[in-house]
């Protein structure tokens, strides 16, 4: 289908982009809208480095067409905070430094949001099993599990 | 006038305006092919810089400018290096900025590579640093007409220590001006009971712009007019195009370039999207490829490939104490081909410009991509550039050179800036693989149960295979027919030996000049094999003396360092859990391990529970960094020791993504507790792969605890641990 304007609602800003209906989310946030939190990792759903929340739930905004966003809200890694003032979350994963290379980390930070909006006080399996299909290969896990324990208290 | 002012002046007027750092003219004299016993060639040699103002400049605000040939691959050497520069020079972590990696800035320091960065890369810094204080001393003596004796530094000032308030800053003594002089021979380093940041845990100066989605990472990063290409890779190795169809591409809204060289075939865009779709789209013929061995006859084709045979040691009548042994074993271990798993698929952007090419990469070495890119493209090596960008962790040789070379030669045909990222199996399928390798092992105990005679051999090629300057080095060279380069032998003899004081031994490899699969360096290069094979064999020989793993490499070890680190783990070894002990490279890092798995005999599933890591690398630099690599270490080895090999289907890598390659995820991560040893007087180890290397070893001993049978293939998949448990 040739390329149509359609209205995003991204970190609380109405965006408009003229994309093809199939391109998945993760090229208009990143191409169009040029916010490069979000990061493609394998487009196929596996690893979680494009993750953003739609509407409260952690997506994987490789596979998610454009067409499918409608009017519902996306959030990024950038709508939560910047380095002057970082949201709990985002000021947790300094705190623990939990990070190496980062490729990972804003997916890993977008699917702890979700995790915490719906669950203020997860326990460790919770949290494991709401990151588990984030994958991050540096081998930074526990620092990330500590992170999301301590924004949990944080934000509690 | 005084001496004192004529010394300072004349510095000052001597010494040259520092405008920036500028390495037009690095085309190495130094670098030379250089005949080497156990090769034809060794590595490029890179060039000698010997003067302070080649590695840092005071400008004339007092800021720092440093100017180091290492990169940062998101291990936080460039937290680290910030470091040992504020306390070598005495000035605030604040005012030292490091400069942009590119072979017009920094100084060629080759390959970040074998966890060498601080250790060796730091070097000629922390000397400059302490020649350009000395020298600020006696600038700030004949300023102040004192003996330098008399003076001390203290945050970017040196001052009279009497009356502090005779105070100059280096800015106000040399700021904008060049040292002109050389790094002394002996400078006068610090003491580490001076260090005032050094051996503090300095949070990582990148992570808060990691954490915002707002870091720089290649992948990024963007120029005017920018095209987005996709590389389309041969679907079966060795597989020749025969042609393609760019009629196939006519479904996409916008004309798409198709750029071909031999077997190198590329499609460009405008849009990123619709090169992912010309990408996948595009009718291509290939011709048939090269069948790869069936998995059950890998090893058996791993040991078929020729190589030089190699003596590593030999040392006393091995066959004599064989012949009259009490007990002798002999075992077999297989390590798997294995991907470097990089999150990122591996991206570059090249930019032509007055008929060079400049090109933004997340390489580990930035002039010898350079080198291999000029000569690829037929240039001289001035007319192209290689400006770093930090990628995705790449933990090795993954397919970042490529990528660059690729997006080179596109943008070298279309004569506009282009963006390349690799699809996830690109990257997944066509990494140069972490190779594999074949241990036959077999020891003699005497009758005090202890190790009489150790003999192994190893079936292992060359781990680097980097581009050295060598197009056939890289993956477009190599389907565009480049020249083959030489073969240098690197990395399959690292941590071949053991430092167990062992009567006899024998210990060879046949070293192959090439893999069934393109192969080249993955952490800890060959350490991590031959760590696998000697730790485990270790054990095997502890079992048959009947003696307990950690007093039983107690016995063999005198080295109070290797103690030291057995000892800190000791108290959680128990029955039933796993050690392994290795002293990195025989001289860098030294680490223990003990670990807790569970296997589940009903699924064959091994479940790693808990680690224990005691660590020595010397001075520790930044404790939590140093934390952060280990534990990184430690999950990275288990993910490889548990779950991966690479899988062939025919003339094809069938192990492509995430699905066919998993590695570990958050339900499987271990707990992981680290005692690491600060040596504030002994030199710095390299951190990045040594704790590597227990954990294939370490685990497999556990699974031995636990079971009483030995894995000695990894990976220590459900299938495997089953077979082994009903044989």
């Amino acid at each position: 289908m040739p390329a149509v304007p359609m209205t995003l609602d991204v970190n609380g800003r109405r965006h408009t982009v003229a994309v093809e209906p199939e391109t998945p989310l993760l090229y208009a946030l990143r191409d169009e809208l040029g916010l490069t939190g979000p990061k493609f990792g394998c487009g196929l759903a596996q690893c979680g480095a494009c993750t953003v929340v739609l509407n409260g739930r952690a997506i994987r905004s490789c596979v998610t067409p454009v067409s499918s966003v409608g009017a519902q809200p996306v959030v990024t890694v950038e709508g939560l905070g910047d380095e002057q003032r970082p949201d709990p979350v985002q000021a947790a994963f300094v705190a623990e430094q939990a990070a190496q290379c980062g490729y990972c980390i804003s997916g890993m930070i977008m699917s702890a949001h979700a995790l915490l909006a719906a669950n203020p006080h997860p326990s460790d399996e919770e949290i494991r099993t709401a990151l588990n299909g984030n994958l991050c290969r540096c081998g930074t896990h526990l620092r990330i599990l500590r992170a999301v324990k301590r924004a949990a208290g944080v934000t509690a | 006038m005084s001496a004192a002012v004529d010394r300072a002046t004349f510095l000052r007027r001597a010494g040259a305006l520092v405008v920036a750092f500028s390495f037009p003219g690095t085309v190495p004299a130094l670098a030379q092919e250089a005949a080497a016993p156990n090769g034809p060639a060794t590595r490029r040699k890179t060039p000698s810089y010997p003067n302070v103002d080649q590695w840092l400049a005071i400008e004339p605000d007092g800021a720092v400018s440093v100017a180091f040939g290492k990169v940062e691959l998101g291990t936080g050497i460039a937290t680290a290096m910030l470091q040992l520069v504020a306390d070598e020079l005495d000035v605030p972590l604040a005012q030292i900025r490091l400069v942009d990696v590119a072979t017009t800035h920094v100084p060629n320091q080759g390959y970040t590579s074998g966890s060498t960065s601080l250790s060796l890369g730091a070097v000629p810094i922390r000397r400059a640093a302490a020649t350009a204080r000395a020298t600020l001393l006696g600038l700030a003596a004949d300023h102040f007409k004192i003996d330098a004796a008399a003076l001390e530094t203290r945050e970017g000032a040196c001052f009279v220590t009497a009356e502090p308030s005779r105070r100059a800053t280096y800015a106000e003594l040399i700021g904008g001006h060049a040292f002109g002089e050389p790094i002394a021979a002996h400078p006068q380093m610090r003491d580490p009971s001076t260090y005032r940041v050094v051996g503090t845990s300095l949070p990582r100066v990148d992570i808060p712009a990691k954490v915002s989605g707002t870091f720089t990472f290649v992948q990024n990063v963007r120029v005017p007019g920018m095209l987005h290409a996709r590389v389309v890779l041969p679907p079966r190795l060795g597989a020749q195009l025969a042609s393609y169809d760019a009629g196939s591409l006519r479904g996409i809204p916008e004309p798409v370039r198709v750029v071909r060289k031999g077997n190198f075939l590329a499609v460009v865009a405008q849009k990123e999207w619709h090169a992912v779709r010309a990408a996948r789209e595009l009718k291509t013929t290939w011709s048939e490829g090269t069948a790869l061995p069936a998995p059950e006859r890998l090893w058996e084709t791993v040991q078929q490939i020729p190589g030089k045979s190699r003596e590593l040691a030999n040392t006393g009548d091995v066959d004599a104490v064989f012949a009259s042994a009490k007990r002798t074993i002999a075992a077999r271990y297989e390590w798997p081909y294995q991907s470097h798993g990089s999150i990122g698929p591996s991206c570059a952007l090249a930019e032509v410009r007055d008929g060079g090419v400049t090109v933004w990469s997340p390489v580990q070495g930035v002039y010898p991509l350079r080198d291999a890119i000029a000569a690829f493209l037929e240039l001289q090596a001035e007319k192209v550039q290689v400006v770093y960008a930090e990628g995705a962790g790449c933990y090795g040789h993954n397919g970042a050179d490529d990528a660059s070379t690729a997006a080179a030669l596109i943008a070298h045909e279309i004569g506009k800036p282009v963006r390349l990222q690799y699809m996830r199996a690109d990257e997944t399928g066509w990494d140069p693989k972490g190779p594999a390798t074949v241990h036959e092992m077999k020891g003699a105990l005497d009758e005090h149960g202890m190790i009489a005679a150790w003999e192994g051999h190893i079936w292992t090629p060359t781990h680097s295979t980097r581009p050295d300057g060598h197009p056939a080095n890289t993956l477009p060279g190599q389907l565009t027919g480049a020249p083959a380069a030489p073969v240098y032998y690197n990395g399959g003899d690292r941590s071949a030996l053991t430092n167990y004081t062992l009567p006899a031994q024998h210990v060879s490899m046949l070293y192959q000049e090439r893999a069934v699969i393109r192969q080249s360096s993955m952490r800890g290069l060959g350490g991590t094999q031959n760590s696998f094979a000697n730790e485990s064999f270790v054990d095997e020989l502890a079992h048959a003396a009947s003696v307990d793993p950690i007093a039983f490499r107690r016995r063999h070890l005198t080295d109070p360092r290797a103690l030291a680190v057995l000892d800190v783990v000791a108290p959680q070894y128990k029955p039933g859990r796993g050690v392994a002990f290795v002293h990195y490279e025989n001289t860098e890092a030294l680490v223990a391990a003990v670990v807790d798995v569970s296997v589940d005999r009903e699924t064959g599933v091994v479940r790693v529970n808990q680690v224990w890591i005691g660590h020595d690398c010397g001075l520790i630099v930044n404790p939590d960094g140093l934390r952060n690599q280990i534990e990184g270490n430690v999950i990275q080895a288990t993910s490889r020791a548990l779950h991966e090999a690479v899988r062939f289907d025919g003339s094809r890598v069938a192990s492509v993504d995430w699905a066919s390659y998993p590695i570990l995820r958050f339900r499987e991560i271990p707990e992981v507790s680290i005692t690491a040893i600060d040596r504030p007087h002994e030199k710095i180890r390299g951190a990045g792969e040594a704790a590597t290397t227990v954990m294939a070893p370490a685990i497999a001993n556990a699974i031995f605890a636990q079971t009483g049978k030995r894995l000695r293939r990894v990976p220590f998949t459900p299938d495997a641990v089953l077979a082994a448990l009903r044989a």
